[in-house]
């Protein structure tokens, strides 16, 4: 089994939900990137999500934008992100997911890719902008070296297509709470409940909550429809004030 | 050949959430399409309102002074200004039946813009337009253009403020508002269905300009037929039913910038690699990591780091050649066409006017036929600054 799924289910056996923080590599600067990270999965994160910085990340909001590109302004590169975390392999409880956009991945080489996060200890990867339809070559990459292509689906997405995603998958199901980018919002779509339990019942690996979670008093109302909680523009806003990652998980634990 | 693919480029490099509108729009594709009734309104719009077919026109001037036949396919003289309204109007009215009631768009040049919102007011539509920040300053007259015939614009203010950061913040707007909108999407790039969708509209560029140039040339095709190259909906559409016609060279004009050693040019083609982008492998101008560079031309409409997989595919297979002209060579090619003909022709379409201009000696006595993609009106502001 996937450690991201190991993980997220060891929260869940203890009645907790899984926790899975999102910060861009790099954020706020090279340094403290790393204690944000160890403060992170001190804190009891299941899965930590890095940020592969790209210039044109079209499914982010302004938030996450901004600080990947000054991630990017900073001279973070794939190569920094997994020579780095090769340093640092085993440090880490939690499982450690990659996410991004596909041309910088593209552009690295996909068999030399997978090879490396293996070698840095990730499990999973997240890209953005890569439907079913074009998934299967970075599939056939990622396999053996162990590695899971985790699947995005949302709420215009249909039963007929979600089973197309659950073929195989592993890890876990990111369900984007929103039809938009990533971001804080005050409230959460009706919807939500419906395409969660569908969701649910068409995958068999945990479903996350992502896009628009701020606080965990959001997801009181969708409880046994969700096993885990991504948040990225609340924690990067909370760091930028100053405050650190222990501080923001302190609600979550 | 794989589904939305030009050989090796093309595809679908799209977040999930923009899969079911691309869907939708591939099934509107094949489902409203082809109908009479489709066919009908479609042909008699670009009748009465548009102006088509286009002329062709021989140029007596320039051809004596460059020693060739020049012959320009007459886009400019479209209601709007340019070759972009056969694009909206198509785009406009499949998205109307399909029950659509806003036309989301980005623009550069402003063409595009202008032409969506045209489409929109026609068709009793709202038009939303993104439209970087930096050429809302280059291209006023077409932002007043735009406003005057009830656009919503959006000033995009992110990355270099041009036309690349425009199609990501109007992408942003259509993930989350995609039930009643259709994103109009402006060139022959783009995730699939969008490079088929647009040739399909403007092909009828080299339709009518094949059978014109032989209707006035006694059944002779032209030796080389030009087009400026940005995302490339003009120059695919110019080129389209010539591909058969293995005499005709197919000559693609990319914008070299200011020509100098380090500018960031706007020739994907010439100078990029391959690269997804906007949903989309084809040619891009990119970092060794896979970062966007920015790319220059004084051509808004030309400034792009990207260009539409068809191209990328004729690129590949030798069908077309790729050139690139700098920034004062158009510049001089629309003062030379100005002067010579009367023809203001836009700084997009001067770079392929230019590549007459420059290529004189090897096109001695050849027919040379000539994609005036749009007007120049709008550039004159631009012009005034650097003259």
């Amino acid at each position: 089994m996937n450690p991201m799924q190991i993980k997220i289910e060891e929260a869940n056996k203890q009645g907790k939900v899984g926790l899975i923080p999102f910060l861009p590599a790099g954020f706020p600067n090279r340094e403290q990137f790393w204690k944000e990270l160890a403060e992170l999965d001190a804190a009891g994160a299941s899965v930590i999500e890095i940020g592969m910085p790209f210039s044109d990340p079209v499914a982010d909001g302004p938030v996450v934008e901004k600080a990947s590109l000054k991630c990017l302004e900073d001279g973070i590169n794939l190569e920094w992100i997994l020579t780095e975390l090769k340093k640092r392999k085993g440090q880490f409880k939690a499982a450690l997911l990659l996410m991004g956009y596909l041309n910088p991945v593209y552009q690295y080489g996909l068999d030399t890719f997978a090879a490396d996060c293996e070698a840095a200890g990730v499990s999973g990867l997240i890209i953005a902008d890569m439907p079913h339809e074009e998934s299967q070559f970075v599939k056939d990459a990622l396999t053996p070296h162990g590695i899971s292509l985790v699947p995005l689906v949302g709420l215009n997405t249909t039963r007929e297509r979600m089973k197309l995603y659950a073929q195989g998958a592993q890890g876990f199901c990111y369900f984007v709470s929103v039809l938009g980018t990533t971001g804080q919002r005050e409230s959460l779509p009706a919807r939500i409940k419906e395409k969660l339990a569908e969701a649910k019942e068409v995958f068999d690996i945990p479903i996350a909550l992502g896009f628009g979670i701020k606080h965990p008093d959001q997801l009181k109302e969708f409880e046994g429809l969700m096993d885990a909680a991504v948040f990225g523009s609340a924690l990067i806003t909370h760091i930028q004030s100053g405050k650190s990652s222990d501080s923001f998980m302190e609600p979550w634990k | 050949m794989k589904k939305g693919y030009f050989g090796d480029f093309g595809g679908q490099f799209i977040p999930e959430l923009l899969m079911p509108p691309l869907i939708e729009l591939e099934e509107a594709m094949e489902s409203i399409l082809p109908t009479e009734e489709f066919q009908t309104r479609f042909t008699n719009m670009l009748k009465e309102n548009v102006g088509r077919p286009s002329a062709i026109t021989y140029c007596p001037n320039l051809s004596k002074d460059l020693g060739l036949d020049l012959w320009l396919k007459r886009e400019d003289l479209n209601h709007s200004g340019a070759h972009k309204i056969n694009n909206t109007l198509g785009q406009g009215l499949l998205a109307k039946m399909m029950g659509k009631d806003v036309l989301l768009a980005e623009t550069g040049a402003g063409m595009h813009g202008v032409a969506t919102t045209v489409a929109a007011a026609m068709l009793d539509m709202k038009a939303v337009i993104y439209m970087g920040a930096t050429d809302i300053v280059r291209q006023a007259p077409n932002v007043n253009r735009m406003r005057l015939m009830g656009a919503e614009i959006v000033s995009v203010e992110s990355g270099t403020k041009t036309l690349k950061d425009a199609i990501n913040e109007a992408l942003r707007r259509w993930l989350s508002d995609q039930e009643n909108t259709h994103y109009c999407f402006g060139t022959a790039a783009g995730p699939h269905p969008f490079p088929t969708l647009v040739r399909q509209f403007q092909q009828i560029i080299s339709k009518e300009a094949r059978q014109q140039f032989m209707d006035r040339n006694e059944g002779a095709l032209p030796d080389v037929v030009v087009a400026c190259v940005g995302g490339g909906s003009n120059a695919i559409g110019m080129f389209h039913n010539f591909i058969p016609d293995t005499s005709v060279k197919l000559v693609g004009v990319e914008a070299a910038g200011t020509g100098e050693p380090g500018c960031d040019s706007s020739a994907p083609l010439d100078h990029g690699t391959d690269g997804i982008l906007h949903g989309t492998l084809s040619k891009l101008l990119q970092t060794e990591d896979g970062q966007i560079m920015p790319s220059h031309s004084v051509a808004p409409g030309l400034d792009y780091p990207g260009v539409g997989p068809e191209h990328a595919h004729l690129h590949a297979t030798g069908r077309g050649t790729y050139v690139t002209i700098n920034d004062s060579q158009a510049i001089n090619a629309f003062k030379v066409l100005s002067r010579r003909e009367g023809i203001i022709p836009a700084l997009e379409s001067s770079h392929a006017v230019a590549y007459a201009i420059e290529n004189r000696d090897a096109l001695k006595g050849k027919s040379v036929l000539v994609c005036l993609s749009g007007r120049g009106d709008k550039d004159l502001g631009i012009l005034d600054q650097i003259l």
